[in-house]
């Protein structure tokens, strides 16, 4: 095995097929090796394309930019041909995509094979992977351990070294957070630097899909191939896309890292709260100017966003009705009968309170009180990071407060699954990027090793700065190669 | 902002959601302790602040409007529960 594909990086696997090391077959079998040994035990995938992959494989043309790269998908992108159940029992084995999303028509184009379907929280809802309506996932660190969510499959397989890279979608912290409690990297692009076309929607003026990889490097490598307008998402943007790559030079010296005051007061975990000050410090050796800002609205964006998120969330799913397409439950009585019983059994009990939720806040005599002054909160909490990052380049911080807890934990209390999301959540209110890179180890209380992850978040387009820093920091660390 | 508990059962009617009498006594419960926390909004002042419902600027996006092939009647019925012959078949809607 020490000699297995599975263990490296997309540049790394780029690198052995141009010498001639190995070929697309030979590195897609092996990952197909490790995925079949180490899979069972963390439930990483819902499902795997191997015949349809290794086909592509033999005839992948290694000169394009990601050509015979391997690429696993979070179970709620569009790819033609394979199913894609969002981890819901409403879709499981009921819905197989009969298009690409613009994500994967853009990967493919450039030479990546998808491989298989990874495990998540029902239709992006959740911080745990705990509301998967599939299976169980775990954290391969610590089995009794949750690998973060809703993007914890993704993160599992690239930690595992059962991937050499995956995507993700991140609406509250779905990418960066799971990417810190598995010790993988993850970005999540501002919003409308990628197409959402082909995304199964949660809320839709905060999803944005993203990379979740083993260096910065190939985060920046995807990110370029990925983003760019798209005829068919009206929100994506038109801005150039950079060749991210030649951003990562390593000089951060000068560059500004603001520290912002709110993320540093709440109930950190003391080994966290150690291994980002000692992140910092890391930052500042390699010439980095550290300061301190201020986000004042910091305590209000879990409230805003769950008004906001659900709201979304039970508009976009009012279109599981059982007709088009899912499962449908049989001998109805009427229509009413018919969807009431459809959705009661396809949605796990996490889907149900958040369609509740978003329903209440919307609905006639609630919607001024709750809707709309949520959406007038978000612009205060959008004014902060204008300001922050009028004195800052980029701001820097854990990811979550505490690494990752333990399966049941949290899970019977919604509102103490939500408060975990507090340092991820107001970047996607505010439409900004940020990347999540592993910066430490702490121990557990039953004597295992836990990654902690470093947040960079950057202002609206910032993605190069921000990888620029991630790269700069793994590369002068290596925290992000430990294996688990 | 009001005050009063959520009405979980006519709630999940307005979203077509069938509850069993333990899931409305649970989410009843939660959701009244989310609705205690989210209420802290009601803290701040925001007269006269705009509404944000999109964090990039939205606006139209315009484009020429020529003919496409679109995906077609068997692709768009390969996931159907129940068809018959080129449409979805649905459970009754109106009084026969």
């Amino acid at each position: 095995m020490s000699d297995s594909a599975a263990h490296l990086s997309i540049t790394e696997l780029q690198r052995d097929y141009r010498s001639g090391k190995r070929t697309p077959v030979e590195a897609l079998t092996d990952v197909i090796e490790a995925i079949e040994k180490k899979d069972p035990g963390v439930g990483a995938y819902l499902s795997l394309e191997s015949g349809i992959a290794l086909r592509d494989a033999e005839n992948a043309d290694v000169t394009l930019p990601l050509g015979g790269i391997p690429i696993a998908v979070k179970d709620l992108i569009n790819v033609k041909g394979q199913d894609c159940s969002c981890a819901s029992k409403f879709l499981q084995s009921a819905y197989t995509s009969t298009y690409d999303a613009t994500v994967i028509s853009r990967l493919r184009k450039a030479g990546a094979i998808p491989l298989g379907r990874t495990n998540m929280d029902e239709f992006a809802m959740g911080s745990s992977t705990e509301n998967s309506g599939i299976k169980l996932a775990r954290n391969p660190w610590d089995a009794d351990r949750i690998p973060g969510g809703s993007s914890g499959g993704s993160a599992i397989a690239v930690a595992n070294d059962t991937a050499i890279a995956a995507l993700g979608s991140d609406t509250g912290g779905s990418i960066r957070q799971p990417a810190s409690f598995c010790g993988s990297v993850g970005l999540k692009p501002t919003y409308g630097r990628v197409s959402r076309f082909g995304l199964v929607a949660f809320a839709s003026s905060l999803d944005q899909i993203g990379p979740m990889t083993k260096t910065s490097e190939d985060a920046a490598l995807l990110l370029s191939i990925m983003s760019g307008s798209d005829p068919l998402d009206s929100t994506s943007l038109s801005d150039a896309v950079p060749d991210y790559l030649n951003e990562l030079n390593g000089e951060i010296k000068g560059l500004r890292i603001g520290l912002p005051v709110e993320y540093f007061t709440h109930g950190i975990d003391p080994g966290v709260r150690q291994c980002v000050e000692d992140a910092v410090s890391h930052l500042e050796k390699l010439g980095a100017e550290v300061i301190e800002v201020s986000l004042p609205h910091t305590e209000y964006a879990i409230a805003t966003y769950y008004i906001i998120a659900t709201a979304e969330a039970s508009a976009n799913l009012a279109r599981f009705d059982g007709v088009r397409y899912g499962n449908r439950a049989p001998d109805p009585n009427d229509i009413i009968d018919h969807y009431r019983r459809t959705r009661a059994a396809g949605f796990g009990d996490e889907v149900k309170r958040r369609i509740i939720l978003g329903t209440y806040v919307l609905s006639s005599g609630y919607n001024d009180a709750y809707y709309v002054r949520a959406q007038k909160v978000r612009t205060l909490i959008r004014q902060d990071f204008t300001a922050a990052f009028e004195q800052a380049d980029v701001l820097v911080s854990p990811t979550a407060p505490t690494p990752a807890f333990k399966i049941g934990e949290k899970s019977g209390d919604p509102l103490q699954m939500y408060l975990a999301d507090i340092f991820t959540i107001a970047a996607n209110l505010a439409g900004i990027c940020g990347a999540s890179t592993p910066c430490g180890l702490v121990e557990s209380d039953s004597g295992t090793q836990l990654p902690v992850g470093l947040q960079v978040l950057g202002p609206p387009l910032g993605e190069g700065t921000v990888l620029k820093v991630t790269d700069a920091f793994e590369k002068t660390t290596n925290w992000h190669r430990r294996p688990c | 902002m009001a005050e009063e508990k959520i009405d979980v059962n006519y709630v999940a009617h307005l979203a077509r959601l069938e509850l069993s009498a333990d899931e409305v006594a649970l989410f009843s419960r939660q959701l009244d302790d989310i609705l205690g926390y989210v209420r802290q909004l009601e803290q701040l002042d925001v007269e006269n602040i705009e509404p944000m419902a999109h964090a990039t600027p939205v606006y139209d996006v315009m484009r020429e409007d020529h003919a496409r092939l679109s995906s077609g009647t068997e692709s768009a019925l390969a996931n159907a529960p129940e068809r018959n012959s080129d449409q979805f078949r649905v459970t009754r809607v109106v009084d026969s």
